[in-house]
C-alpha cells in the first residue's frame, strides 16, 4: 500500500436481508484529506461509514488502516472516532464530562484531561460552556460539543455521519466553514457522509459519488462537476442538461440535431453517447457568426444569484439556461456553447439486455414473467436466450395489473426531448425506458412489450 | 458482534424454564392419570361432576356480576374524578387508588370482620359486596386514566353539531372510553374467577369458588385433577384475551 | 347542584372503601382479644407487635420480615434481569420482538393461582425442595415483566446512538452499559423496582403454592392461616393500621412532589 494512504478499502460487500447494500467497493483514502461519500438515501454511504467505524461487519472484503486489516477489531479498539447525525451526547453528563468521556476511559491523568478538553473547547468556540447541561444547548452548539468529544481523543481518522443534516440552512453554512477550518488546523483525515451535493462540493478534497451500493465516480469537486462520467453523476451534481448525442469523430459531437466541436476523444466514430452541458455554460449572443443554434424562451424565473430559463430549441429540445440577464418569454434568442463546456460520456447501455429462457416457440420467460414474442430461427423451447429490447419499445401503463410485469419508477432523467426512466420490477429487475409521458419517481406502472420488439439470440450454456 | 439483541437471550431462557415449561406441565398433568399414562378422564370428570360444574358456573356468575357492578358504580366515580368541573382534587383521586396498594388479604379480612360485627350473615351477598369492595379500585383507575387522556375536542365537536350533554356522553364519551373499561374488566373478571382466599374469608368457607377447588385438589395431592381444572381456566383466559384484543383493535379504529 | 351530588357520590363510595380499614384502625388501640369489643384505650398491641410479645406476635414479626426480605431480593433480581432483557428486546425486530413481548406478557395476564400452580408443578418435576429459594424464583418470574415494561419507554426516548457513541469513544460493551445506558434508564429501573417490590409484597397465591412445607410464612400466608383458624391475631390490627398509614404518607408525598414538578414546568 502506498505510503500516503491511510485507509484502503478492498472488495467490500454487504447485504441486508438479501439486498446488496454495498457491492464490491474499492478505493483508498490519503492521509489528511477531507473525503466525502456522496449519494442519495439508500446508496450505501452510511453503511460504508459504519463499517469503517466498526459497528457493522462486512460480508466480504477488507478494510486496511495504515496497512493493517481492522475488519475484525471492535469499534472501541479502533483509533477512529465518529460524529453522529443526531449528536448522541450523553444527557446525564455535562459538556466537560461528555468531552472527557473517552479520555477517562483511557485512564489519562486528570490534569492532562483538563488541558486537552479546554484546548478542544477553544477549537470549537465553546470555551465558557464547560458546566452546561446538554439539553440547554442549541443544535449547532451540541454538534460542536460532539465534534470536540470525538477529536479530543486525537483519532487517526474522524468519521462524520451527515452531522449537519439536522441544522437549519444558515447554521449549516456557518458550521461548514468551521468544519473546514478545524480540518485545516488539526490536519487529520476526515471521512464525511452527506446527500447534499453542494455541501460535498464546498468541503471536500475528494468526493466519492455512490449509488445503489456502487461507486459511480471518484474525483475532486471540480472534476466531478465539470466531467461527470455518467448520467447519474451528471444529474446528481449541480444542474445539468443531459442529452442524447452521437460522437461523429474525435472532438466532434452531434446533439440537439446540431454538430458541435468538443474536446473529448477516444470514443470512436459514429458512436451513440450521452452529452452533459451545464445551464451556466450556454451563452446568449447577438452576433450571428457566433450563433450555433436558435431557440425560443419558454420561462424565466429570478433565482437571486441568476435567472433560470427554459428554452425550446429550433430542433425541438428543451434546455435549461442560467444567466445573469433575463430574457422575456417568447423572445427568439441565439445561443452557443464552448467546446470546453461540452462533456461527453459513454452510454452505459444502448438497449435493455436481459437473460431469458424459452417456454415455447412464441413465449420467453424473463423477469419472472412470460412475454409473447415472435418465433426466431434456431431457437426452441428450453433454450437459454439473450433478450434485447430498445428503450423506446417498452410500454408503461398506469395500472400495474394491466402489464405483464409490475414495476415502480425508480429514477428519472430528462433528456431534452424525452424522459429516460429506470424501472424497478417486482422481481427487482431493471428496465430502461424512453418515453414522452410525464411520470414521477415512485409511480407504480405496468410493463408491456410488443412481441416484435423482443430480439432473441441463443446463449450457449 | 456487539448485537444488543443478544442481551435478550438470558431472559428468553429464564422464561422458557419458569413460564413456558410450567404451563406445559399443567397441560401434561391435566391429561395424565396418577401412573403417568395419557388420559382424558380428568377433563371428562370435570364435565360430569356436578359439584365442579356448579362451582365453575357460580364462579363465572359471580365474576360477571362483580364486573358489572364494578362498572356500574365505578364508571360514574371515574367520570366525576376526571371531570375538571366536578373535581379538582388530586387527593381524592389518590384516595380511590390507594386501596390497590394495600394487601388484598388484609382488606378482605377487615371487611369480613366488619360484616361479623355488624351482624351480617356471611353468604352470597357478603361475597359479592366484598368482591366489589376489593376490585372496584382496579376498575376505576383505568377508566379514570382513559377519560383523563381523552381528547376533549371530540365532545366539543359533538356539542357543536347539536348534541345534548346526555347524547354527548352516550354517543361520544362512552364509546371512546371502551379501551379503559376493557382494561378494567381484564383486571377484574379473571382474578375474580380465580380467587380463592377471598371467597373463603367472605363466606366463612361456605361458598366455594373455582379457585378454591383448584387449591384444594393441589393441596391434597390430587395434582392431575387440579391441573385439569387449571387447564380449563387457561382456556378461559385464552378466550378472554382474544376477545379483548379484537375489541381493542376495533376501538382504535382498526389501527393494529 | 350537580357538583354537590357528584361529590356526595364520591364521598359515599370512599366511606364504603375505607370503613373496614378505619374500623380496624380504631380497634387497634384497644387491648381486647375479640375484635369489636372496646376495653378502653391502650397501645399494648402496638408494643406487642414490635417486641414480639404474647398472642403470637413473634410469628407475625417473622412473617413480616420474610415478606420484606423476599420482596427486596426478588425486586432486585427482577430489576437486573428485566433491564438487560428490555435492552435486548428493544433491539429485536419483527417476529422475534413480538414473540418476546408476548412471552413477557404471559405472567401478567395469568391469574396468580395459575402462576402458583404451574410453578409448583415445575418444582415438583425438577425435584427441587420448596422453600425460600423457590418462593424468590417464583416472585422474580412474575415481577420481571413489570420491570421490562417500565424500562422500555425509557429506551424508546433515548437517543439510539449513545450506546454506539460510547463504544466509539473506547468503552467496552459492559463499560458502555454501566456508564451510559444505566444512567439513562435509571428512572425506569427505579419505577420498575418499586412496582416489582409492591407486587411481591402483595402476593398471596404464588407464595402459597411455592413455599413448601417448611413453615415459611409471609404476611399474606400468615393472615390466611390465621383467618382459617377462626381468630384474628390482635397484633394484626396495629400492623394493618401502620401499613395503611405508610401507604397513605408515601402516596401523599409522591403526589406533592409531582404537583411541585408540574408547577415548576
Amino acid at each position: 500500500m502506498a505510503k500516503d494512504y491511510i485507509i484502503d478499502i478492498q472488495h467490500l460487500s454487504k447485504s441486508f436481508g438479501g439486498v446488496k447494500v454495498l457491492d464490491d467497493i474499492n478505493f483508498y483514502i490519503r492521509k489528511g484529506e477531507f473525503i466525502t461519500l456522496l449519494g442519495p438515501s439508500g446508496c450505501g454511504k452510511t453503511t460504508l461509514l459504519r463499517q469503517i467505524a466498526g459497528f457493522i461487519a462486512p460480508d466480504e472484503g477488507k478494510i486496511l488502516l495504515e496497512g493493517k486489516d481492522i475488519s475484525g477489531i471492535p469499534p472501541y479498539e479502533r483509533p477512529l472516532n465518529t460524529v453522529f447525525q443526531r449528536y448522541a451526547l450523553f444527557p446525564h453528563l455535562d459538556v466537560y464530562d461528555n468531552i472527557a468521556f473517552g479520555l477517562k476511559l483511557q485512564k489519562i491523568p486528570a490534569a492532562e484531561i483538563e488541558k486537552r478538553v479546554k484546548k478542544m473547547l477553544k477549537m470549537v468556540s465553546m470555551t465558557d460552556y464547560e458546566d452546561r447541561s446538554v439539553d440547554s444547548l442549541s443544535g449547532g452548539q451540541q454538534q460542536r460539543v460532539a465534534i470536540a468529544r470525538a477529536l479530543v481523543n486525537y483519532p487517526k481518522v474522524l468519521l462524520l455521519d451527515e452531522p449537519l443534516a439536522a441544522l437549519d440552512l444558515k447554521m449549516r453554512k456557518d458550521m461548514q466553514l468551521e468544519l473546514k477550518e478545524i480540518h485545516r488546523k488539526m490536519g487529520i483525515t476526515f471521512i464525511y457522509v452527506t446527500h447534499d451535493q453542494e455541501e460535498a462540493l464546498t468541503l471536500s478534497d475528494t468526493i466519492v459519488v455512490m449509488n445503489e451500493g456502487k461507486i459511480q465516480q471518484i474525483g475532486t469537486p471540480i472534476d466531478i462537476y465539470n466531467e461527470p462520467v455518467n448520467c447519474f453523476v451528471a444529474d446528481f451534481i449541480g444542474e445539468s442538461n443531459i442529452l442524447k448525442g452521437r460522437m461523429i469523430r474525435d472532438r466532434r459531437v452531434a446533439f440537439i440535431k446540431h454538430e458541435f466541436d468538443c474536446v473529448d476523444e477516444g470514443f470512436g466514430e459514429d458512436v451513440p453517447v450521452d452529452v452533459v452541458v451545464r445551464p451556466e455554460d450556454i451563452y446568449f449572443t447577438t452576433d450571428p457568426a457566433k450563433c450555433q443554434f436558435k431557440a425560443k424562451v419558454n420561462s424565466c424565473i429570478f433565482k437571486g444569484v441568476h435567472y433560470e430559463m427554459w428554452v425550446d430549441t429550433d430542433s425541438g429540445y428543451e434546455l435549461m439556461i442560467q444567466d445573469y440577464d433575463p430574457y422575456e418569454v417568447g423572445t427568439e434568442v441565439m445561443l452557443y456553447i464552448d467546446p470546453d463546456d461540452i462533456q461527453v460520456m459513454h452510454k452505459e447501455r444502448t438497449r435493455n439486455v436481459l437473460e431469458g429462457r424459452m417456454v415455447d416457440d412464441t413465449h420467453v420467460e424473463m423477469m419472472d414473467a412470460e412475454f409473447e414474442c415472435l418465433p426466431h430461427e434456431g431457437i426452441a423451447a428450453g433454450d437459454k436466450v439473450r433478450v434485447e429490447i430498445r428503450f423506446e419499445d417498452i410500454e408503461l401503463l398506469d395500472h400495474q395489473e394491466d402489464g405483464v410485469v409490475a414495476g415502480e419508477v425508480h429514477f428519472l432523467l430528462y433528456k431534452g426531448d424525452h424522459y429516460h426512466l429506470t424501472i424497478r420490477t417486482e422481481g427487482d429487475y431493471r428496465l430502461w425506458v424512453d418515453t414522452n409521458d410525464i411520470w414521477d419517481k415512485g409511480d407504480l406502472v405496468g410493463v408491456n412489450i410488443a412481441p416484435k420488439a423482443i430480439k432473441l439470440t441463443r446463449c450457449d450454456d | 458482534m456487539i448485537k444488543r439483541s443478544y442481551w435478550s437471550l438470558p431472559y428468553l431462557i429464564f422464561m422458557v424454564v419458569f413460564v413456558v415449561l410450567p404451563l406445559l406441565l399443567i397441560v401434561l398433568y391435566a391429561f395424565q392419570d396418577g401412573a403417568g399414562h395419557f388420559t382424558l378422564s380428568n377433563i371428562t370428570r370435570f364435565f360430569t361432576d356436578s359439584d365442579s360444574l356448579s362451582t365453575f358456573a357460580l364462579s363465572i356468575e359471580v365474576a360477571i356480576e362483580n364486573t358489572l357492578i364494578c362498572i356500574l358504580l365505578g364508571y360514574p366515580a371515574a367520570w366525576i374524578l376526571a371531570n375538571r368541573n366536578l373535581n379538582r382534587s388530586a387527593v381524592t383521586v389518590m384516595l380511590f387508588i390507594m386501596p390497590m396498594w394495600i394487601n388484598a388479604l388484609m382488606r378482605t379480612l377487615a371487611t369480613a370482620e366488619l360484616f361479623n360485627i355488624l351482624g351480617f350473615t356471611l353468604g352470597k351477598g357478603t361475597l359479592l359486596f366484598g368482591m366489589v369492595y376489593d376490585y372496584i379500585p382496579f376498575m376505576i383507575y383505568p377508566i379514570y386514566n382513559t377519560l383523563l387522556k381523552m381528547d376533549k375536542s371530540y365532545a366539543e365537536a359533538a356539542e357543536d353539531l347539536g348534541a345534548t350533554p346526555w347524547k354527548v356522553f352516550w354517543k361520544v364519551t362512552v364509546p371512546l372510553s371502551v379501551p379503559g373499561v376493557m382494561s378494567g374488566v381484564l383486571m377484574v373478571f379473571m382474578p375474580t374467577v380465580s380467587t380463592f382466599a377471598i371467597s373463603e374469608f367472605l363466606t366463612n368457607n361456605k361458598i366455594k369458588l373455582f379457585g378454591t377447588i383448584i387449591q384444594e385438589n393441589i393441596n391434597s395431592s390430587m395434582w392431575n385433577y387440579g391441573a385439569a381444572l387449571a387447564f380449563i381456566m387457561l382456556l378461559i383466559i385464552g378466550i378472554t384475551t382474544l376477545f379483548n384484543d379484537n375489541k381493542e383493535t376495533q376501538a382504535e379504529g382498526g389501527l393494529i | 347542584m350537580k357538583k354537590v351530588l357528584a361529590k356526595a357520590y364520591l364521598y359515599l363510595l370512599l366511606a364504603m372503601l375505607y370503613a373496614p380499614l378505619v374500623f380496624i384502625a380504631i380497634f387497634s388501640f384497644t387491648e381486647s382479644r375479640v375484635l369489636g369489643n372496646w376495653t378502653g384505650f391502650s397501645t399494648k398491641l402496638y408494643v406487642n407487635l414490635f417486641t414480639g410479645g404474647m398472642n403470637g406476635g413473634s410469628a407475625l414479626l417473622a412473617a413480616v420480615e420474610n415478606t420484606l426480605l423476599i420482596a427486596l431480593i426478588s425486586a432486585a433480581f427482577a430489576t437486573l434481569l428485566g433491564t438487560v432483557a428490555a435492552i435486548g428486546i428493544y433491539n429485536l425486530k419483527g417476529r422475534k420482538k413480538a414473540g418476546m413481548q408476548f412471552l413477557n406478557n404471559i405472567p401478567m395476564i395469568n391469574p396468580d393461582i395459575i402462576t402458583g400452580v404451574s410453578l409448583f408443578l415445575l418444582f415438583v418435576f425438577l425435584g427441587v425442595s420448596q422453600g425460600y429459594l423457590t418462593v424468590i424464583l417464583a416472585h422474580i418470574t412474575f415481577c420481571t415483566p413489570y420491570v421490562v415494561l417500565s424500562v422500555m419507554p425509557k429506551l424508546a426516548q433515548m437517543n439510539p446512538n449513545i450506546y454506539e457513541a460510547a463504544l466509539d469513544l473506547g468503552a467496552t460493551p459492559s463499560q458502555a452499559l454501566r456508564k451510559v445506558l444505566v444512567p439513562e434508564l435509571r428512572p425506569g429501573m427505579i419505577s420498575g423496582f418499586i412496582l416489582a417490590f409492591t407486587m411481591s409484597l402483595d402476593d398471596f397465591a404464588v407464595t402459597f403454592f411455592t413455599r413448601g412445607t417448611i413453615g415459611l410464612e409471609t404476611l399474606s400466608t400468615y393472615i390466611y392461616a390465621d383467618a382459617r383458624k377462626g381468630g384474628l391475631t390482635p397484633e394484626l390490627r396495629p400492623l394493618m393500621t401502620i401499613i395503611f398509614l405508610i401507604v397513605l404518607i408515601l402516596l401523599v408525598v409522591v403526589n406533592m412532589r409531582r404537583e411541585k414538578m408540574n408547577k415548576a414546568k
